[in-house]
């Protein structure tokens, strides 16, 4: 898009400043004593009116009926938070209208920079800001956000690095809390920093809340850099899996801060509680997540609540979480994985992207606001400034964190395949942004923490953490990104090969692995899988999807994807009948493995013999006569009934089963050598008989129906007629019914 | 290698060491798993393989048993098969699982990366003859698919042939005529590639257990 100018940008800047004085001018007035009693004026005169004149019919009306009434109190608080929300996703969008500033800054950012011109404005009205309440942030706030990153979570390379990620996330955690926490109380004892006051816990319990790296913040920085997915996913991951400890140590240690002593006893159950709160959590969420997939295998006749099912599980499963304080981030992400394989497999298509689409909107809207009250609430929050302490704080947060990014993975090192080089060490170290919930859980400390001021200096600390890993942090990742060349995540479409050699890889090594005699990682996910076919899938998938193995579902998906490619880039011919694939289907199953087997019997005979040079260009020829044609009727097979919703569950077999045929014809056309030239051309013909009638090779054949509902009939009438019409269209790519006879065709005469 | 008994280590076992890469170590673990599943015999066959238990659930196992029969894995020159294989020939082949040391240089990287494709595009390749036709690989799907019952043998036919349609695809800049015979071994390795995620599985492609020092906590089994 063209640079506007200063025209639009400032347009909407004035739209803006505007609406905020529409916010604060409604406040205005309902804070102002005459306001409210402005509804009440006419009751009032009525009243008066009838003392004054005690005669008069009471329904005799002195003043006009009132045309326009002004009663702002009734919807306050809705028109409030649209009116918020409404405002930061129009910031949002003016961002990316300016084109300039959103390349070098990111979103975070501006979000912030925009709320603290919020909060100054509202602070120049003398108005009280609306903060951001801990209660609002970590109920409202934080769940769409994390459900969002748990449910897309790319499952593989998590659980492949696992083990780093654990490491990163506990032992990180703690060692970030102990060191900023212990250096932070002898910093306190200077004399110049005049705050000696603050006890050793209460430094720990400053510590443990700003050691935290924070998911939100690395989600909104990390998206826009688009760093290769190692790194990715372990300094996302770490974010996601310190909450357990960020709760404990927090909880912790301000339980010891009341208490007057703390023994060994003590820390020993703080142990002790972080298991119980990380496996917690997970277990809510597992149990939770198993629920939900369960009661997806039954929605097939209500598909329009299905995302419902979803999203009020897991917002069910961290809630619960929160009730016996485990943690609620964990249980979340363990809910949307566990639940995410049977859902998709069991919900329909449209419902899959409308809980994807809702999401990502309520987690943006969120993120959004998030950053704005961040912004305001520095405007407003109780600050004092301790030059000393702030400045501190801020280096030994970088520092513990590059000393325990690089101790650690000198140790993890020994442990990885793949090793983790300095550069990733670097952005691994430099991606530990600290963000809102480090600013949530300052404002939770008790008044009572010691006086006044030492929660006002910790807060003040935390948000100048906070606001340099974000800006600094922040901006600078992505040039030092392309300074260092670190490896960006490359763009790689499904394929199908890909998710062969997957499998393939994955049973060779496990087969390996059993020829060694070694019980190694890959035989435990084999058994893991296995015992997942058997019996998870079948509770909790619906119907003949349960025994669907993965490369057939991804095959499935891949297709639908490509077709809807197509559809959306506007293609123009008609919808084939899905009916007629039915067709295809009975006479299949048997023969070809009986033949199959006849074929892998270990002859070194091929199947299909090397053809002499004369015929190879003879065929070549034909085909190079057709092949423009052949190319954009290929592309439009795989266009199919996804639009007949009604039909969709009945006709994934049939459907499937009719791409079988499809694809065959395609692969064979392509790939395979007719053994006999002279069968060459009537092939032509019999090849793309339209048994749907809808795609022709032959020019002379162009026989379309004008909709598909006649395709309907027709093809219901054609099923007596589908015998012998499969036969010569299956002679060259497998052997038909009668096994001997058309398989010999392709035996070398 | 006879019945050498493993507590001074065989001159073998050096030779072996050098040819191979494995250490001294991994080699008598080696040995001994190889004692256990030959029976005492000093040549392994492919009934031996097959009384692996834990193996009998795995899809592809044929192809893995025969990996280890494929004289082209042993060395680059050998055609055919063999019916039975020694000691040797069982690290060699076993060879191709080792982790990588991390004192490499790209151009022994990239050696051994290529090593490793070999050794996949030979178990792909049923009948030996240097290409990938469409029938040999739709036998690997079969297979890949054969613990689905019914359903993976009609689908996997159509999967074969998307991917190997995929393949043609993506690997020819070729006349739109020409015929396409099969994956030879170099656009296999151009496909892999270009994968994006290729480096990661191919550095990752190893037991742990043949890491060097965890030999003597194996558990074997049967």
């Amino acid at each position: 898009m063209a640079v506007l100018g200063p025209g639009p940008a400032s347009f909407r800047f004035g739209s803006v400043l505007l609406i905020l004085l529409i916010l604060s001018g409604s406040s205005w007035t309902r804070d102002v004593p005459t306001g409210r009693n402005d509804t009440r004026p006419e009751p009032n005169r009525e009243r008066d009116g009838q003392d004054r004149d005690p005669g008069t019919n009471a329904t005799k009306h002195k003043k006009a009926f009132p045309v326009l009434e002004l009663n702002y109190d009734y919807v306050r608080m809705p028109f409030e938070i649209s009116l918020w929300i409404l405002l930061a996703l129009l910031m949002k969008l003016g961002f990316h209208i300016i084109p300039r500033i959103s390349h070098v800054v990111p979103e975070s950012c501006l979000l912030i920079f925009v709320g603290l011109l919020i909060g100054g404005v509202i602070k120049a009205i003398q108005e009280k800001a609306p903060v951001m309440d801990t209660k609002l942030f970590f109920l409202y706030l934080l769940p769409p956000i994390i459900l969002d990153a748990g449910y897309f979570l790319p499952i593989r390379a998590f659980t492949e690095n696992m083990g780093t990620i654990l490491v990163f996330a506990v032992v990180g955690t703690l060692w970030n809390a102990f060191f900023i926490g212990g250096m932070m109380f002898a910093v306190c004892q200077i004399e110049a920093a005049a705050a000696a006051h603050v006890s050793l816990l209460s430094c720990l319990l400053f510590g443990s809340i700003i050691s935290a790296v924070d998911p939100v913040a690395v989600l909104a920085v990390f998206e826009e850099i688009h760093i290769n997915e190692l790194l990715h996913i372990l300094v996302f991951g770490e974010s996601l899996l310190n909450d357990a400890v960020t709760v404990v140590l927090y909880h912790l240690f301000e339980e010891f801060s009341h208490a007057d002593t703390v023994t060994v006893g003590d820390a020993f159950l703080g142990v002790v509680s972080f298991f119980v709160v990380s496996l917690g959590g997970i277990l809510v969420g597992v149990i939770y997540g198993v629920l939900g997939a369960f009661t997806s295998r039954f929605t097939s006749h209500s598909r329009v609540i299905e995302p419902l099912f979803v999203f009020l599980y897991s917002y069910m499963a961290y809630l619960s979480a929160e009730v016996f304080h485990l943690s609620g981030i964990m249980s979340l992400i363990a809910c949307g994985v566990v639940m995410r394989p049977y859902v998709e497999a069991n919900i329909s298509h449209k419902s899959y992207t409308t809980i994807k689409y809702f999401l990502k909107m309520w987690s943006s809207v969120s993120e959004t606001l998030i950053f704005i009250f961040l912004g305001v609430s520095t405007v407003e929050g109780p600050h004092n400034w301790n030059w000393i302490f702030v400045v501190f704080t801020l280096v030994f947060c970088l520092l513990s964190r590059v000393l325990g990014v690089v101790g650690l993975t000198f140790i993890i090192n020994k442990f990885r395949i793949v090793k983790l080089t300095k550069k990733d060490q670097f952005i691994v170290a430099y991606g530990g942004l600290r963000g809102a919930i480090a600013f949530s859980l300052g404002y939770l400390i008790h008044q009572d923490e010691g006086s006044k001021d030492t929660r006002g200096m910790f807060l003040t600390a935390i948000i100048t953490v906070i606001f340099f890993t974000v800006f600094v942090q922040g901006m600078t990742i992505r040039p030092l990104v392309e300074l260092l060349a670190v490896k960006k995540k490359k763009e790689s479409k499904p394929s199908i090969n890909e998710e062969i050699h997957t499998q393939f890889l994955d049973h060779l090594l496990t087969g390996i692995e059993d020829i060694c005699g070694h019980y190694g990682h890959h035989h435990w996910k084999d058994k893991l899988n296995r015992f997942n076919k058997t019996y998870v899938k079948k509770w909790l998938i619906a119907g003949e999807r349960s025994s669907e193995p993965q490369l057939i579902s991804f095959y499935n998906k891949m297709e639908m994807k490509q077709a809807m490619m197509l559809v959306e880039s506007g293609s123009a011919a008609k919808l084939p009948s899905v009916m007629a694939a039915a067709a295809a289907a009975p006479a299949a199953p048997a023969d070809p493995a009986q033949t199959a087997e006849q074929q892998r019997e270990p002859t070194p005979e091929r199947m299909i013999p090397k053809i002499s040079k004369t015929r190879e260009a003879e065929i070549r020829r034909i085909l190079r006569a057709n092949l423009q044609n052949t190319r954009q009727r290929l592309r439009s097979y795989s266009r199919h009934d996804f639009f007949m919703d009604p039909f969709e569950d009945n006709m994934s077999e049939v459907r499937f089963r009719r791409q079988r045929v499809e694809m065959e014809r395609r692969m064979s056309h392509y790939l395979t050598v007719p053994a006999k030239q002279q069968e060459t051309p009537s092939v032509r013909k019999v090849w793309f008989e339209p048994e749907h009638k809808v795609y022709t090779y032959d020019k002379n054949e162009r026989t379309r129906p004008s909709d598909s509902a006649a395709l309907l009939d027709e093809s219901n009438q054609r099923a007596d007629g589908q015998s012998e019409r499969q036969k010569p269209t299956r002679c060259l790519s497998d052997p038909g019914p009668d096994g001997d006879e058309e398989g010999s065709c392709f035996r070398p005469s | 290698m006879g019945a050498l008994k493993s507590t001074p280590a065989p001159t073998e076992h050096y030779d072996l060491s050098e040819k191979t890469g494995f250490s001294l170590r991994q080699i008598r673990v080696l040995h001994k798993r190889f004692k256990q599943l030959s029976e005492g015999d000093d040549v392994l066959r492919r009934e031996d393989f097959l009384g692996i238990s834990s193996l009998k659930y795995n899809p592809i196992r044929k192809e893995i048993i025969e990996a280890f029969f494929n004289r082209r894995n042993f060395s680059p020159s050998c055609e055919g098969r063999a019916n039975e294989i020694d000691f040797e020939e069982f690290l060699v082949v076993m060879s191709h699982f080792k982790p990588p040391c991390s004192k490499m240089t790209d151009e022994q990287r990239k050696s051994i990366r290529r090593e490793k494709l070999k050794f996949i595009f030979n178990m792909h390749d049923s009948d030996g003859d240097g290409l990938i036709t469409l029938e040999d690989y739709r036998h690997v799907v079969e297979e890949l698919l054969s613990r689905s019952g019914a359903l993976g043998k009609e689908t996997s036919r159509a999967i074969a042939d998307a991917a190997m349609f995929e393949v043609a695809r993506t690997v020819g800049h070729r006349d739109p005529d020409e015929f396409y015979e099969g994956i030879t071994f170099e656009h296999f390795l151009k496909v892999r590639s270009q994968s994006a995620l290729c480096f990661k599985k191919e550095e990752k492609w190893l037991i742990r257990c043949l890491m060097c020092g965890k030999g003597s906590r194996h558990m074997f089994l049967k």
